[in-house]
């Protein structure tokens, strides 16, 4: 999330203090997603060179100075929200690489090595879940923003579970159908869209 | 104190060249109030490891004791006993009897176990009121949801005295919401003293216990370490994903 659209939306809720922005940014992002606070100053600089927020004109630059959003801000807002991110290109993932080099080196147990990541990644599950756990039945937005993380790293780890059942497979195949050395090259193009 | 615990636990199924070795030698033990997790790919031994820890089954070798009690020195009535009493499970198709209510249904097993039938059902709604099902105490299996009728397994489960949990992939088709539930139930019941353990293939259910164990053709091939606070997460310098 941009520090730019955080502000609109606070903005959004009513007028309000530089100080004020700067205090409820903070608090409710810091948590999570910590954000650079030392950006909001400039950034509502720019949101207002841009016309999407407004500033009393007569108040100086500084904490006591007031801001609201205007009507091309709410629009900017609104069009923010449902504009998908980028998911189209594969990032280049470091833990497939990592697993694709061991499948490849002499002596290395692949079953280990997509352990060892398995084991920590639950350790981290394990530590999100109890954030949540004991998170305040009012609070919303910390359990979605942990169930965020929590189910970006069970996809690792599903993939990694599929991997493991994917070489135990192979291990049973003829050695004719071992993974042939031209697929990784190919998939190396594949996955470093994103660099 | 160690309300479960396997020494050197292996089962074999069949005899000669045909035979499975689903065990090899497992040891775990589970602290009263601890919750553990079982993951391991399908096949791997989670199952035969769990109906050995309820007693459900003998092991081929080695020793299971539940409360510091050796179950190989227990008479079969003894054993019975343990089983109504001390150890609760709850299975991925909830096994509930579908001709009782969910209060019926909760206060089945102290029933059985000799206890009046007005002093078990008091029980069993006093254990459905805990997990908000109150108001569906007189409803049927087949008028509960899916995640209402894992709860009333859960009820069961936990109802009474009971020392040791066990569940088998216990979330079976439950979305994540009620998956949570359901973990959240357990850790509560941990939290009483109950040692708990769940098998499960998914790492978001096995997030909620104490201590994570993998299992890999019939062994221990790891465990999670203890956790440290949370606190290392929510850290600025550490903060995940922007
Ligand atoms: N009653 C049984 N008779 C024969 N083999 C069995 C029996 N129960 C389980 N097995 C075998 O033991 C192994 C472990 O099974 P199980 O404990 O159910 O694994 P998991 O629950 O991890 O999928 C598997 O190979 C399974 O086929
Ligand atoms: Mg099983």
């Amino acid at each position: 999330m941009s520090v730019r659209h955080a502000l609109l939306a606070l903005l959004s809720e009513g007028p309000k203090y530089g100080l004020q922005l700067r205090e409820e940014f903070e608090a409710r992002t810091g948590e999570v997603w910590p954000l650079n606070v030392g950006q909001v100053y400039t950034t509502l600089q720019r949101l207002e060179r841009d016309g999407l927020v407004e500033s009393d004109d007569a108040a100086e630059d500084g904490p006591q100075k007031g801001f609201r959003i205007t009507a091309g801000g709410e629009q900017e807002l609104a069009s923010w929200l449902r504009t998908p991110p980028d998911l189209s290109s594969p990032p280049r993932d470091e833990l497939v690489i990592k697993v694709l080099v061991a499948l490849r080196l002499p002596g290395v147990d692949v079953h280990d090595i997509v352990q060892a990541h398995r084991r920590y990644l639950v350790e981290l599950m394990q530590q999100w879940t109890r954030i949540k756990q004991d998170a305040a039945d009012h609070d919303l937005g910390l359990p979605l923003a942990v169930d965020a993380e929590l189910f970006r790293l069970d996809s690792v780890i599903r993939w990694l579970d599929a991997a493991d059942g994917y070489l135990n497979r192979a291990a049973t195949w003829p050695p004719a159908a071992a993974p042939a050395a031209s697929s990784l090259p190919k998939l190396r193009r594949r996955a470093g869209v994103r660099r | 104190m160690t309300t479960l615990e396997l020494r050197g636990v292996s089962k074999v199924y069949g005899e000669g060249p045909t035979a499975v070795h689903a065990l090899r030698g497992i040891d775990l033990s589970v602290q009263a109030g601890a919750l553990v997790a079982v993951m391991g790919p399908s096949g791997s031994g989670k199952s035969t490891l769990l109906t050995i820890a309820g007693s459900l089954e003998d092991p081929t070798d080695g020793e299971v004791l539940v409360g510091g009690t050796t179950l190989s020195n227990m008479s079969r009535n003894a054993k019975a006993r343990l089983r109504r009493r001390s150890i609760g499970y709850v299975f991925q198709d909830y096994n509930l009897l579908a001709g009782l209510t969910a209060a019926e249904n909760v206060a089945l097993p102290l029933e059985l176990d000799g206890i009046g039938a007005r002093k078990a059902r008091a029980a069993g709604m006093a254990a459905l009121e805990e997990l908000g099902l109150a108001d569906r105490a007189s409803r049927f299996p087949d008028e509960l949801s899916g995640g209402e009728r894992q709860r009333v397994a859960i009820a069961r489960a936990v109802v009474g005295e009971r020392r040791l949990l066990l569940a088998d992939e216990p979330s079976g088709a439950l979305d994540s919401a009620n998956g949570d539930a359901v973990m959240r139930l357990m850790r509560t019941a941990c939290q009483r003293g109950v040692a708990g353990v769940v098998v499960t293939h998914d790492a978001q259910l096995a997030s909620w216990a104490d201590r994570v164990v993998f299992l890999r053709d019939g062994r221990v091939a790891d465990q999670t370490a203890p956790p440290p606070g949370p606190e290392s997460l929510l850290a600025p310098s550490t903060g995940q994903g922007q």
